[in-house]
């Protein structure tokens, strides 16, 4: 298992919850984990199409998954998935 | 038997080799100086010296040489004509340092004979007494000190995070703060903007800030710029500075900043801001990453909305604009490793500080090798336009 950090712009579409624990040997199968519980993500991350939106930056540990295999990287136990959008606030 | 000033010279002649004035200065002209440590007291010093020469009072040659030279370090002392430097090159001997000579009628004779010297910038007493808790840290010292006061930053929004970054660049003695924001204070700007007060609520935040900043440090100079910035006047605004502390509340604010720091090669200190979160990072042009490399595309306004929306923690601000003081301080003067290539996220709620690694992207529209890069329409952009119909958010 591991554990999908959710930042405060995505939390009202978790219930308000920081932290999910998702299953899933990949980024995307993780993802997946994570829509199942909480299905008003999806529309949040993904176009109509099924692509993530290039907006969206998603960190394994400290590393961006774009730099490693994208959404085929490999998710170990205790790794964590933090999805990372830009904030302008000042 | 008593022996006198002329025995001690003397004897200490005998010990301490001497090295003269034209023989030094081809040394130091052919980069192969040694180095050299003058003795002389602190008012000798100021009123000017060798270049390159260390100043170390003879009364504190014991205690400080070991900061600066080795034993095995070729050491040659200068004082005002080459007395005390005999003397206190017997002391470097006992010490041990082995190869320790003085220079033969000292500074005097340096100047006497053409030699270039310098005068350095001098901190006023008052200004020694002012930044005396900077002055005693090794890595600023007083030239750290006088470098800062002869910086100048400018602050894009003097709001949440311009405020405390502000604040505390002027209390640190940064010598010239550019204020650029076009905004009024207004009451709810209070629980978080902490150089602005109840009874200025009306005035451009400018202004407000000059009279905190002028009231802080009357060493700073205050330059307000009551527009908004946008890319007709970004280049002119920028080139008068050294570092540039982009805390806005909008995303075409901030794609402009980072554009316009890679074409005038100005540091640029982010951060934002929203609820109990922070993300801060240092963007050194061409040398890491950029904003654009951390964000390629801003996300739909229904996916960012402003701390005007969603609300912020007031004294977050005081954590991030603090960042960004400490970082501008850190790029002016050259100390430490900036957050360059790593963007340090805060979380007040579980007063974590994660920290994750921004590469260069080598496709990058900003600083990429084969980026064009020009100004864009970025309100157009950042509105998504076409897929979006909402205006990008704007509001502190």
């Amino acid at each position: 298992m591991s554990t999908v950090r959710i930042p405060p712009v995505l939390r009202q579409a978790t219930g308000g919850e920081r932290e999910i624990t998702v299953a899933g040997a990949t980024v995307s199968e993780a993802l997946d984990s994570l829509y199942e519980q909480h299905p008003a993500v999806r529309a949040q991350l993904q176009t109509p199409e099924g692509d993530l939106h290039k907006f969206v930056n998603l960190y394994l540990n400290d590393e961006d998954v774009r730099l490693l295999s994208w959404l085929d990287t490999e998710v170990a136990d205790g790794d964590t998935l933090l999805i990372l959008p830009a904030m302008a606030g000042g | 038997m008593p022996r006198s000033y002329q025995d001690l010279l003397a004897s200490a002649r005998e010990q301490v080799p001497e090295v003269q004035v034209p023989d030094l200065a081809a040394r130091n002209a052919a980069g192969d100086g040694p180095l050299v440590i003058d003795v002389r007291e602190q008012h000798e010093w100021d009123q000017g010296h060798i270049p390159g020469s260390v100043h170390i009072p003879r009364s504190f040659l014991e205690s400080r040489i070991a900061g600066v030279a080795r034993p095995d370090t070729e050491v040659v002392l200068s004082c005002a004509s080459g007395q005390r430097s005999l003397l206190a090159g017997i002391t470097l001997r006992e010490m041990g340092y082995e190869t320790v000579s003085s220079l033969a009628g000292g500074f005097q004779r340096w100047k006497q004979s053409g030699q270039e010297y310098q005068v350095p910038q001098m901190l006023t007493p008052s200004q020694r007494s002012r930044y005396s808790r900077h002055i005693l840290i090794p890595e600023i010292g007083e030239a750290g000190q006088i470098k800062l006061l002869n910086s100048k930053a400018l602050l894009i929004g003097a709001g949440g995070l311009g405020s405390p970054a502000a604040f505390y660049l002027a209390a640190a003695g940064v010598g010239t703060i550019g204020l650029v924001d076009d905004d009024v204070v207004e009451a709810s700007n209070l629980q978080r903007q902490i150089i602005h007060t109840t009874d200025r609520v009306g005035m451009n935040k400018g202004d407000s800030a000059r009279i905190a900043i002028e009231a802080l440090n009357p060493d700073v100079t205050v330059n307000t710029y009551p527009f908004r910035v946008d890319k007709e006047n970004v280049l002119n605004l920028i080139s008068d500075y050294d570092v540039i502390i982009d805390g806005t509340d909008n995303f075409p604010t901030r794609y402009l900043m980072s554009d316009a720091s890679l074409m005038t090669r100005v540091p640029l200190i982010h951060a934002s801001i929203l609820r109990f979160e922070g993300h801060a990072s240092t963007f050194l042009p061409y040398d890491g990453p950029c904003y654009r490399c951390l964000f390629p595309e801003p996300p739909p306004p229904d996916l960012a909305p402003s701390c005007g929306e969603a609300g912020v923690l007031g004294v977050l601000c005081g954590v991030m604009g603090n960042i960004m003081a400490t970082e501008a301080i850190k790029v002016l003067l050259g100390i430490g490793e900036p957050l360059s290539g790593r963007l340090l996220i805060y979380d007040a709620l579980d007063m974590g500080f994660t920290e994750l690694k921004i590469r260069r992207d080598p496709d990058c529209p900003g600083c990429g090798p084969n980026a064009q890069l020009e100004f864009r329409d970025y309100e157009a952009w950042c509105a998504g336009v076409g897929a979006h119909t909402a205006a990008a958010v704007a509001g502190a």
